[in-house]
């Protein structure tokens, strides 16, 4: 893998000239490198494959070796999709042979549709409030609004923790307390902060221009929000989703507390956490329901990574 | 606070919004009943999804539409609303339409329990005051400083391992060949979207110790290879916090990874030219060129990686509960709520995890104040 090929592009791409060392001290350089990015990279995928190879092996086969000697002894592997067809509650009748009733029971596929009811209005909510606060303050003549932003800006870093006993006391009284609705507003709530202030980012560097060529041609802030700003910043809306879709989907303690223990109502991470509880040494059962958990979130990392990033710059590199 | 520049307002009385016009009454009627309806039509939905006694596909889709489409309703309504009013009274109104269900949503959520919480902390679990009982228990209790001395290794170790290893990775990986580089930083940048208690069952299971012959977890499979005798890590006094930890910086290297290497790939090729032709090797212009060049984004990124580090639940939660000497002030604030019930302590724990961040927020805003000006139409 190492040869000097590719520090040579580095070279001529940053436009350094070649320093007077000989290639042989060039090429080790190089090597050096390679060799611990290989290394680095197989620390961190490691552990993950352990986990999908443990999902779709039979339990006898879990316990008594060691995920890596299927990579070793592939003539001997046997590989199954039962573990998922128990933790999903999919066809279980084919499975039943030595199942105790409890591992019937886990049926995660509920969960994942909890899952997608708590995140996808958990997501677009925030973004569309966000969007109109953000456009609020950056084109709108709004009282005290430089104080109003100081104070969205310092509870970005407020812990929401913070928030978490007098929101569950209000809940109990309004009966919103294991409701999806209570769940939506909360991580809207605390997603908040961080949405209004990257699209405040991005949509304060939109061209003036823009704004008073509408507002000549006599349109209203409804209109130039709909017409002008939202088309403009969908990049930005789009890596923000991200964002929430991600925290929300991966979160435990806003259901943990907001929707409570009620087995149908229960949401992925609480349920692999209750899991880990249970079935703490049924590998095959653990990492089948890990990896479903892991499955959405995964594709649409993979998917979007590219606004991801920028939506992590506009956040984190001050100009 | 910033004084608008005259000039600013100036330009903002150049453009006026639309002619005057009186308030059309009857769409002022026709919209508020709407609203009304509107109102009335949701509350009905969530009663029909409260019960939930309706088929799952049902409740389902009809969540999903009534959440996401329910507040594009009433934003239109609002807006229809605010049309038909005086162009005086819509100057007055539209801004606060727009800015204010966020900022509603916000004082809600985070501005008023911030004080809600303060003040429940002088209160035990039954309701009464007891001063400042719950903060003697939050900074003498033992659990607390075993939290305490745990989310101080945390930060120290967790934060800063996770942003070295950023910046290493990134730096190294600039070297290589592009198509090298993507694939390693794609790898190294994919647990960020593993949910933290998808990495527990990830980790329990490289930690995973069995008593006899066969170990089925990864490290104490290395270790009997090579002749050691197993160990059960995660009960391992003191040790154990840092195999937690090492569950963060697998999580968050990627993270500081891509920003920095952006921040990496900005700094101009002159200013490194110019040190190579004085005759500095790679490492003395890493750190007297690239790092200094990136200082800012070094900073920003070691602040996130902070925040997030100081709140962290979910790991221990998944891992060991807390127990073996791994409790975390989020985690035990979560067990004084939920198993001890007593809210005062939980509120007095959640005040400290606060306080912990405070310098965090003072950075923020004053960093924010000097770096924005703002206008207005």
């Amino acid at each position: 893998m190492g040869t000097s090929g590719p520090s040579k592009f580095t070279i001529q791409q940053k436009g350094v000239k070649a320093r007077k060392k000989s290639p042989e001290y060039r090429l080790l350089g190089s090597v050096l490198i390679y060799t611990v990015l290989v290394v680095l990279a197989l620390l961190w995928t490691l552990p993950t494959l352990g986990l999908l190879i443990t999902s779709i092996r039979p339990p006898d086969d879990v316990n008594g070796s060691g995920w890596w000697t299927v990579l070793f002894n592939p003539e001997k592997v046997r590989l199954t999709l039962d573990n998922y067809r128990i933790v999903l509650g999919l066809g279980l009748d084919q499975v039943q042979v030595n199942l105790d009733r409890n591992e019937g029971d886990i049926q995660l596929l509920k969960s994942v549709m909890n899952t997608i009811i708590m995140t996808i209005p958990s997501t677009v909510i925030p973004i569309f409030l966000a969007a109109i606060a953000a456009y609020a303050f950056a084109w709108m003549r709004l009282p005290a609004s430089q104080f109003l932003f100081t104070v969205v800006v310092a509870l970005l870093v407020v812990p929401f923790q913070i928030a978490l006993i007098p929101v569950l006391k209000d809940y109990n009284v309004l009966g919103l307390n294991g409701t999806f609705l209570g769940v939506w507003l909360a991580n809207t709530g605390f997603g908040l902060s961080l949405a209004t202030y990257l699209l405040y980012n991005y949509i304060s560097t939109l061209p003036r221009d823009i704004f008073e060529s509408a507002f000549i041609d006599g349109a209203s802030h409804f209109t130039v929000f709909n017409k002008i700003v939202f088309p403009l910043s969908l990049p930005a809306l789009a890596s923000f989703a991200i964002f929430q879709f991600l925290w929300v989907w991966n979160g435990v303690l806003v259901p943990l507390v907001f929707m409570g223990e009620k087995q149908e109502y229960m949401v992925l991470p609480q349920r692999i956490l209750q899991m880990l509880g249970t079935y703490q040494t049924q590998w095959n059962l653990l990492t089948a329901g890990a990896f479903i958990s892991m499955l959405i979130p995964l594709v649409v990392f993979l998917g979007f990574q590219r606004y991801f990033v920028r939506g992590m710059m506009a956040g984190s590199v001050k100009g | 606070m910033h004084q608008t520049p005259k000039k600013r307002k100036a330009t903002k009385q150049a453009f006026p919004q639309s002619k005057g016009e009186p308030a059309n009454l009857k769409n002022l009627l026709l919209y508020g009943v709407l609203m009304v309806l509107a109102l009335e039509f949701f509350r009905r939905i969530f009663v029909f999804l409260k019960a939930g006694d309706a088929p799952e596909w049902a409740i389902f889709l009809t969540s999903i539409l009534w959440g996401v489409l329910g507040i594009w309703v009433l934003f239109y309504l609002a807006n229809m609303i605010t049309e038909s009013l005086q162009e005086r009274w819509r100057g007055l109104v539209v801004p606060w339409i727009f800015a204010g269900p966020a900022l509603l949503i916000l004082a809600y959520y985070l501005l008023i329990p911030t004080f809600r919480t303060l003040y429940l902390s002088f209160f035990d679990g039954s309701g009464t005051f007891i001063g400042l009982e719950n903060y003697l228990y939050a900074f003498t209790s033992g659990p607390m400083l075993e939290s305490f001395k745990n989310n101080l290794i945390w930060l120290v170790v967790g934060s800063g391992l996770s942003v070295v290893a950023g910046l290493v990775i990134a730096t190294l990986a600039d070297r290589t060949h592009p198509w090298f580089e993507v694939t390693i930083k794609s790898l190294i940048f994919l647990p960020m979207a593993i949910s933290m208690i998808g990495s527990a069952v990830i980790w329990r299971f490289v930690y995973h110790f069995q008593p006899g012959e066969t170990q089925i977890g990864l490290l104490n499979a290395l270790l009997t290879s090579v002749g050691e005798v197993p160990q059960p890590w995660l009960i391992l006094q003191p040790w154990n916090t840092l195999f937690l930890v090492v569950i963060l910086i697998w999580m968050q290297a990627g993270y500081a990874m891509v920003i920095f290497s952006a921040a990496i790939k900005g700094v101009p090729s002159e200013l490194l030219e110019a040190a190579r032709i004085d005759g500095a090797n790679e490492i003395q212009s890493f750190f007297q060129v690239t790092i200094p060049y990136i200082r800012g984004t070094i900073i920003a990124v070691t602040t996130t990686i902070i925040i997030f580090t100081l709140k962290i639940f979910d790991i221990v939660l998944g891992m060991t509960g807390g127990n073996f000497g791994t409790q975390v002030i989020a985690n035990e604030q979560y067990r004084q709520m939920f198993e001890a019930g007593d809210f005062g302590k939980g509120s007095a724990i959640a005040i400290v995890l606060l306080l912990t961040v405070l310098p965090v927020v003072y950075y923020n805003v004053r960093e924010f104040r000097s770096s924005h000006q703002k206008a207005g139409f």
